[in-house]
């Protein structure tokens, strides 16, 4: 089976918001919610590098580790998803995700957190396939009418990809090879000190 | 959050739809497939693109009614993106990637990503309305049309035609745009105008003048052949950010990309070399470039003697610019200006791309050229991976630009001669002297140039045209009335004096999707109407993208509310003012709407000068529904029923569309035959000047029958040459006494081509304009500067009485010394959220959220020094008192001494918010101050380009 992935290329990312918009778009995220996210390093400065955040999918998610109602699942493509009929709003996978991918609608003016809303890898949800609760709760099933996520499709420079962590993975690798240089990924300096 | 779909229940969730073992499937639908069992990949780099999935039928969560996917064009920038838009129900209810289109392959910026907005947002000017004792009331387009064209017709009685401004846009398609310039001639002014004045006239006017056509020579996608990128005063991560993938593919095929800027942009930190450079010295550095060049050898000396004029001329300045008073002037150390030099020297071809860091300065026209120079130098012209690859802003500026939407030529770049009415009054089939009537009679000139043959008032300066003592105006009398046709103020410099023009109009119309700025700046009560146009995505038409190509552009949606497609607004006008029968005498009009086929055919009819002939609206649609057969480096067709054709027919598309011309994709390219698509450079500026040949030595492009440089064609010259005899009859009859430029036939062009000749002739390109104010581009110190001690040496222009029919000031203002009370250099630009004036964009939900606050970088130094902590609101003054209240960014992406504001923000005013003064329901989501408010004085010494990317200001912190 395939178990789906997202790389953000750095070399190749440039801030330019797609994956964000499209996000919106596809889903009609309310304002507020960011299932996709740029986040910028050294802003303005020499090194300045941007990389386009969501959800990782994780194979041994945070997430569903401390959720108290167990409401999270991995479906067989490697999709971590959740049941929002389960989920109380506690805001725990928040704390445990490394991504702060959880996001949380304000539901009223005290600040009361809603459901938890995340990147679904545009795979929907544990409701039935397009159905009208899945679009309302989780949006566009994209993965179920065989297209991949909307914000690696759209993104404008090809630097998020997105699919079968294999293929993204020669993608990647083809890429690195014809730059000629070693993987230049954001965090290959930190981990292994240039 | 608003639901922007009406969700309905479906009962039956759909399939997913299978192959049969029969389909043959293309690897993008494999790949698609193969995400549900081995797996997918999205953003397949380098894949021949294949056909996006016509019409289908599939029941979505929206509704079980089909579903038709609709090839469109992204009405953002001039990349001129491909779009797939899904509507079910006339419901715009999806957005799939357009894999197939050579552009973008698929790809969007945060903009074109958010498109399908268009389709269901609010806060939009959705019924006519009138400001009636300063309250909005909604009227019927009849009461509009009635009233407005009342006031308008008693204006031009009492103060003649001149006295109606005609503000054009980039925002309308070809045919709009064509229809608009030719209706401002039948009302008689040539006070018309639109973006291009604002962003690329000294582009055009610079480049035209050096060679021929002032347009970008490559394309987006031939940068993949670079070896070297130069980057100048443009942010493409930001204002074009599709452009980076092409840019991204020939730097991971070892291309180096040098930045030059006096920001450290998102561009920037993807080049392998950046320049800061002190804003407004383009000149000294591109100069300090040359001596490295010149001290090297690196010049191409064979492609100078064979294609170059005035080099020697080029020499001469550049001898004084050492490296000691390079760095004095621009601030750039002699190293860096070394190896970026070095950089474009030993990487070639290498191609040079500039945009408005450029362009909008009072020696734009100096820079532009300089950049011109720069390449012709090194050879880098007319080859792959070459070339000036000039950034157009709007999706149709360069369209509107060609079809002459400016206050100094018809379309066609044909000019304001008697010669260029008499073509267009033949090709319209109109009467001359009835035109002429229709304008002010006398002259406005010291000579005897009538009001037909004399420049308009540019947009840049039309306050001024309200403002400035009428004795001091070269026309009858003052503007009176101002009608924004898809068109921000807020582009526009010195905000405070603008307020005061608006409300001393007799009359403000905005025609527009979004009430714009103008709605809410001033502080009118009465005289002021907003006309709801609808968006690109509720109409059709043609497109010309920055490439050159003329993209054809589906309707997604019908109009939304009570707008209306500009040419039938147009046609509403017309009507009301008599003369609509004239002015769609050859094209049919059914209802109200003249057809927009009819209106592309009309321009290919006159359009000879540019090669806008051969492009009929019936190859436009072929080009469209073949997106996936043009290859997407050199956007040539490889096979299919458009085999040899270049993408969109790149301009010049010569002849007549019969004669199946393939369009040019890279200008000036002798290595192919100009029936393939090659080039000489233009010989637009007579055979000879001081004795000196014009005409190419040497030179000629591939298959030419004329070995060596040779004049544009005429019929006299046909006559010469032996080959009169070519034209059939019916052409020689059109032809007789007519050259390329006006025979209607398209014979002369057919017979040059037949013999392998490009029909403007083949000259040299020239590095000295002797018709310009600086016929050599030299250094002069922006208006408003802080290195006073550079002045003297450096000056401005001297003051001039009448420059666009106004008095305008140079040394006059330069004269006097702000430095100690404004010390701080300010410049302007873009961000990726935004467009223009940016109503648009700010009345979109999903690019609204993203950027909620009008700021100013500042140096972490300039800060401190007035105690300025980063997110404090912060007061910014201009040396003309402008001033506007906006939010502190502290960062060292600009230098100390510098600071930047984006130009995309309106609705507060001074520190006052306006969101009242919307008509309901209109408001975009986001509003802010203009940094136009405290921008200044200062305009292009040829084209009245406005300096928005320089001037001095103060910041204090804001209690």
């Amino acid at each position: 089976m395939a178990k789906m992935k997202f790389l953000c290329d750095t070399e190749r990312c440039i801030e330019c918001n797609a994956c964000v918009t499209a996000c919106k778009n596809e889903h009609e995220v309310p304002w507020g919610v960011n299932r996709r996210r740029v986040v910028t390093i050294d802003d303005g400065e020499p090194g300045e590098r941007t990389i386009s955040v969501a959800c990782m999918h994780c194979t041994d998610a945070p997430c569903a580790a401390v959720c108290p109602v167990d409401c999270f699942y991995t479906t067989e493509d490697g999709v971590v998803l959740h049941n929002k009929d389960l989920c109380i709003g506690c805001g725990y996978c928040f704390y445990a995700c490394p991504f702060g991918a959880p996001q949380y609608p304000q539901t009223s003016e005290y600040g009361a957190r809603g459901k938890m809303d995340k990147c679904t890898f545009c795979a929907g949800g544990p409701e039935e396939d397009h159905s009208a609760a899945e679009w309302e709760k989780y949006g566009k099933n994209r993965l179920a009418e065989g297209s991949l996520p909307l914000c690696a499709e759209m993104c404008s420079t090809k630097a998020l990809m997105a699919g079968d962590g294999n293929l993204v993975a020669d993608l990647y690798r083809e890429r690195v090879t014809r730059r000629g240089g070693r993987a230049d990924v954001w965090g290959w300096g930190t981990a292994y000190k240039g | 959050m608003m639901k922007l779909i009406k969700r309905q229940s479906t009962p039956n969730a759909a399939e997913p739809k299978q192959a049969s073992a029969a389909e043959a499937i293309d690897r993008r639908t494999f790949l698609r497939r193969s995400s549900l069992t081995a797996g997918g990949v999205a953003a397949a780099i380098g894949l021949a693109p294949s056909m996006v999935k016509k019409t289908e039928a599939r029941e979505t969560e929206h509704s079980t009614a089909e579903v038709s996917r609709i090839r469109s064009v992204c009405s953002h920038c001039s990349v001129g993106c491909g779009v797939v838009a899904e509507v079910q129900d006339g419901v715009w209810t999806g957005q799939e990637p357009a894999f197939d289109h050579p552009f973008n392959l698929g790809s969007h910026c945060a903009k074109g990503a958010s498109l399908r907005e268009h389709g269901h947002g609010e806060r939009r000017l959705k019924y006519p309305m009138k400001l009636e004792g300063g309250k909005w009331k909604k009227i019927s387009w009849e009461q509009a049309i009635n009233e407005v064209g009342d006031k308008m017709l008693s204006i031009r009685e009492q103060a003649g035609p001149d006295s109606v401004y005609w503000l054009g846009s980039a925002k309308h398609n070809n045919e709009q745009a064509y229809l608009f310039r030719k209706f401002a001639a039948f009302w008689g002014t040539n006070n018309v105008d639109h973006q291009a004045r604002i962003c690329h006239s000294t582009t055009v006017a610079g480049v035209a003048n050096t060679w021929g056509y002032g347009a970008m020579t490559n394309s987006y996608n031939d940068i993949h052949n670079s070896k070297s990128i130069l980057v100048i005063g443009g942010n493409p991560a930001e204002a074009h950010p599709v452009s980076l993938q092409h840019i991204f593919r020939a730097k991971e095929r070892g291309a180096k990309i040098v930045v030059i800027d006096p920001r450290f942009t998102r561009t920037a930190a993807h080049a392998d070399l950046y320049v800061r450079l002190r804003p407004g010295t383009d000149v000294a550095l591109i100069w300090g470039m040359l001596w490295h060049v010149f001290k090297n050898g690196w010049e191409d000396k064979s492609f100078i003697e064979q294609r170059v004029y005035g080099m020697d001329e080029i020499r001469t300045e550049v001898a004084k610019w050492t490296p000691d008073e390079v760095e004095k002037v621009t601030g750039v150390p002699e190293e860096q200006v070394y190896e970026a030099t070095r950089m474009m020297a030993e990487n070639r071809p290498g191609t040079f791309i500039w945009c408005m860091g450029g362009t909008q300065h009072t020696t734009g026209n100096n820079n532009t050229r300089a950049y011109c120079v720069f390449q012709l130098a090194l050879g880098n012209m007319g080859v792959e991976g070459g070339g000036t690859n000039i950034f157009r802003g709007h999706d149709n500026v360069q369209g509107a630009t060609d079809l002459g939407v400016l206050s100094h030529t018809l379309p066609g770049y044909y000019g304001l001669t008697e010669g260029a009415w008499k073509h267009w009054a033949r090709v319209w089939d109109v009467d001359y002297e009835w035109l002429k009537g229709r304008f002010d009679q006398g002259s406005y000139e010291d000579g005897d140039a009538a009001v037909m043959n004399t420049n308009g008032i540019p947009v840049s300066r039309w306050i001024d045209g309200v403002l400035e003592d009428k004795d001091n105006i070269a026309q009858k009398d003052n503007l009176k009335a101002m009608v924004f046709w898809g068109h921000a103020p807020n582009s526009q410099t010195r905000g405070t004096e603008m307020k005061t023009a608006m409300e001393k109009l007799e009359l403000l119309v905005v025609i527009d999707p979004y009430p714009t700025a103008t709605a809410i700046m001033q502080d009118r009560t009465d005289g002021m109407y907003l006309l709801p146009a609808c968006t690109q995505f509720e109409t059709y038409g043609s497109l010309t993208s920055s490439n050159r190509s003329m993209q054809w552009r589906n309707k997604v949606i019908d109009p939304l509310f009570e707008s209306l497609p500009d040419h039938v607004i147009m046609y509403k006008f017309a009507k009301k003012f008599g003369f609509a029968d004239e002015l769609l005498k050859h094209v049919q009009v059914n209802g109200e709407e003249p057809l927009i086929e009819d209106l592309t055919r009309e321009f290919n009819k006159g359009m000879w000068t540019i090669g806008y002939t051969g492009q009929s609206p019936e190859r436009l649609k072929a080009h469209q529904e073949h997106w996936g057969h043009f290859n997407t480096t050199t956007l040539k067709a490889e096979g299919g029923p458009l085999d040899g054709e270049y993408y969109g027919m790149p301009w010049p598309c010569w002849g007549t569309a019969e004669m199946k011309h393939p369009g040019t994709p890279i200008l000036y390219d002798t290595n192919k035959p100009v029936a393939e698509g090659g080039l000489t450079f233009r010989a637009r500026f007579g055979v000879e000047h001081d004795g000196a040949n014009l005409l190419a030595e040497g030179s000629y492009s591939k298959g030419s029958e004329i070995d060596d440089g040779y004049p544009e064609f005429t019929a006299d010259m046909l006559k010469q040459l032996g080959w009169w005899e070519d034209l059939s009859a019916e052409e020689q009859q059109a032809a007789e006494g007519k050259n390329w430029k006006t025979d209607l036939s398209g014979g002369i062009q057919r017979v040059a081509i037949k013999h392998g000749c490009a029909p403007f002739g083949n000259a040299k390109a020239r590095c000295v304009v002797w018709t310009f104010p600086d016929p050599v581009p030299i250094h002069r110190e922006p208006l408003y500067t802080p290195r006073r001690d550079l002045v003297e040496k450096y000056p401005t222009y001297e003051d001039r009485k009448s420059f666009y029919r106004l008095p305008t000031r140079y040394a006059s203002i330069q004269a006097k010394d702000y430095s100690q009370e404004y010390p701080l250099i300010m410049t302007s630009g873009r961000l990726v959220e935004y467009e223009g004036g940016g109503e648009e964009t700010r009345s979109n939900p999903w690019l609204a959220e993203l950027q909620q606050h009008m700021f100013v970088e500042l140096n972490p130094a300039d800060a401190n020094d007035r105690n300025i902590r980063d997110g404090d609101m912060v007061w910014l003054e201009g040396p003309e008192g402008g001033k506007v209240k906006i939010m502190a960014m502290v960062t060292r992406r600009v230098a100390a001494g510098v600071v930047f504001m984006p130009f995309h923000f309106a609705g507060h005013f001074q520190g006052e918010d306006r969101r009242y003064k919307y008509p309901e329901g209109s408001d975009p989501y986001v509003l802010g101050e203009s940094c136009n408010v405290a921008f200044t004085y200062g305009y292009d010494s040829v084209t009245a380009m406005q300096e928005t990317k320089v001037s001095i200001c103060n910041i204090t912190p804001a209690a």
